[in-house]
């Protein structure tokens, strides 16, 4: 009886879950197929009336594209270039530095490593606007205003500390005296690290890099605040600049369809490396 | 025999704590250790502490971008002026109450979310996919699907909701300061509750099922197995979490730019610096709220982790 009770509620918490995570990515993805006319005349019914491709037209720029909307979809492919390279970038540099600092954390006895780790969690606490009017004043002397590097730095130095915690993290369960078991098999010390640490430790280098890449990919303060032009600009920041035909009313669709563009990439991830992002998201943070 | 033990256990641990001269080992293995953290080290002090001192600096002075002559040593009065201004004390406010009810509603739906997900036997992978599109997903797009969803013309909100007595196909949420402030808050816990329910997740795991067993046997109800045996021994996450998603519900400025732009009423401190610097290029009152911002976080970390006393160093595994 109590069983049973329990197994209903567990069903319908499913269901709960479910309809709450997924309902808001279903709603931009109906709103994406509706055509220009319908969200102007305004539709509040959940699913399009007819059902148009005009939006992806427009944002993508493939067939005919919506007179006036000629240049929403130059800037919003610059945009999307500008996030795949600095994310990438950014995670590239990020998981390198926070490998070998996670390697001497969970490996090595020094002074000053607790230090590092206040060091890293104090910076993944920091306001990042306060940075903003000095990192401006800066980059505009530095010459690095709106431009890849200008955006990647600061990303580099806000994925560390996540990219730390959770390679230390995972560093630690590796049991490296297998190095030496090789060793004295008689490989030689860098086929034991090739074949034997190197396979260890791919995973948590992967799920950091997964972490990393979420952090660069979602910013939007600082790709707000140190672009200027298409030529940096990040899709986060560059929606904020969509305008439609229509000045007092936000362009709904193509918003939306932008929307669906950004989140494609997020959902395979998701769907491929599922457990690993969980297992990375909460060895870093909660170890009994 | 007690000497012997002694002299054994001396050079241990004088090699560890470092107070004996180092063995030529250990102070190779010192050294590597701090050449292997610095490039880190280096590329997070570069972007935080030294802009930090440069708004410490530029704090003191009257400088306005679009008047860079005018630029004029002016001790504190930039906080004089920020702490005497009624607007900042108002989005301060503001920020707290978003932090307060979304961490307050998150723990709750975050710890719902993570007894089905610990129950669950069947279909854990589409559990977890769709738990983590929302961590996933961009705050800005976030913020769009639901400044849509609550539209006039065009959002579902208005017309699923008008058996509701407050709401009906024309409620415009964001024409007035409590609903524009509700929408807000939602996009902020529909994007944020599933780091919340993982991080309760892990701590849920660590409940030993053994003692929770114990107490049903001994007669203890639903409601006391949680409250007496679950959740002080998941103390440890619920606080870092907690820690976690205060300091950064703190921060909020996306949902805010998006949903708002700071209309009725509704800016945050985060979202007040950035107006200030970037669109009406006060540098030197800018760096002032930067370096308040900056002092509210760390002012409010301490509090948390003392009022809580989170043992971070546990919550690492490091106890």
């Amino acid at each position: 009886m109590n069983e049973r009770r329990n197994k209903i509620g567990t069903w319908i918490g499913f269901v709960v879950i479910l309809v709450w995570c997924l309902l808001p990515v279903a709603w931009i993805l109906s709103l994406s197929f509706k055509g220009p006319g319908e969200t102007g005349a305004g539709s509040p019914q959940f699913l399009p009336e007819t059902w148009s491709i005009q939006n992806y037209r427009d944002i993508l720029g493939f067939g005919s594209v919506t007179p006036g909307q000629e240049s929403t979809n130059n800037d919003f492919l610059a945009a999307l270039r500008n996030s795949f390279g600095i994310a990438a970038i950014a995670t590239f540099l990020s998981v390198i530095f926070a490998t070998l600092a996670a390697y001497a954390i969970a490996r090595l006895d020094f002074k000053g490593k607790r230090l590092v780790l206040s060091l890293a969690l104090a910076i993944a606490m920091f306001p990042v606007v306060a940075l903003v009017g000095p990192l401006f004043d800066l980059w505009r002397t530095l010459g690095l205003f709106n431009t890849w590097p200008g955006l990647i730095i600061p990303y580099m130095s806000f994925t560390l500390p996540l990219a730390i915690w959770t390679l230390s993290a995972f560093f630690r369960e590796i049991p490296w005296e297998m190095e030496q078991a090789a060793q004295v098999d008689g490989a030689t010390s860098w086929q034991a690290f090739r074949k034997v640490i190197v396979p260890l430790a791919a995973p948590g280098v992967f799920t950091a890099a997964i972490l990393t890449f979420f952090f660069a990919w979602n910013e939007f303060v600082l790709a707000l605040s140190l672009t200027s032009t298409t030529a940096s600009r990040t899709v986060p920041a560059q929606l904020s600049f969509f305008v439609g035909p229509d000045p007092f009313n936000p362009p709904y669709g193509l918003l939306a369809t932008a929307s669906v563009v950004v989140t494609v990439p997020i959902i395979i991830i998701v769907l491929l490396f599922q457990r690993k992002i969980v297992a990375g998201l909460t060895s870093g943070a909660v170890k009994g | 025999m007690t000497t012997s033990t002694a002299s054994v256990a001396t050079p241990q641990t004088g090699g560890r704590t470092g107070r004996k001269p180092m063995s030529d080992r250990a102070t190779a293995e010192n050294r590597l250790g701090r050449k292997l953290v610095a490039p880190a080290v280096i590329v997070m002090l570069l972007v935080t502490a030294w802009p930090m001192i440069q708004a410490l600096y530029l704090s003191l002075f009257r400088y306005r971008l679009t008047t860079p002559d005018d630029k004029e040593f002016i001790w504190f009065s930039n906080y004089g002026t920020v702490l005497g201004d009624s607007l900042f004390w108002k989005d301060t406010v503001n920020t707290v109450i978003i932090m307060v009810v979304t961490v307050a509603v998150e723990l709750v739906i975050g710890f719902a979310f993570a007894m089905v997900m610990h129950r669950i036997i069947f279909a854990r992978g589409v559990m977890r996919t769709s738990i983590l599109i929302p961590y996933g997903i961009i705050t800005v797009v976030s913020a769009y699907s639901w400044q849509f969803a609550f539209s006039i013309n065009n959002g579902w909100v208005n017309s699923w909701f008008d058996w509701l007595p407050w709401v009906s196909a024309d409620t415009n949420w964001f024409g007035s300061h409590w609903p524009a402030m509700f929408a807000i808050m939602v996009s902020e816990i529909w994007k944020t509750t599933p780091f919340m329910s993982l991080l309760l997740l892990a701590g849920l795991a660590q409940v030993s099922e053994d003692m929770v067993e114990a107490a049903k046997v001994d007669g203890a109800t639903w409601a006391q197995r949680l409250w007496k045996v679950i959740i002080p021994n998941m103390r440890a996450a619920i606080m870092v979490a907690v820690l976690f998603r205060a300091l950064d519900a703190f921060r909020i400025f996306d949902n805010i730019y998006v949903m708002t732009r700071g209309a009725q009423d509704t800016e945050s401190s985060s979202f007040l610096t950035y107006r200030q610097v970037i669109q009406q290029f006060q540098l030197g009152l800018g760096s002032a709220l930067s370096v308040l911002l900056f002092l509210t976080v760390l002012l409010l970390a301490w509090l948390i982790v003392k009022m809580f006393r989170v043992d971070l160093a546990q919550a690492r595994g490091e106890a």
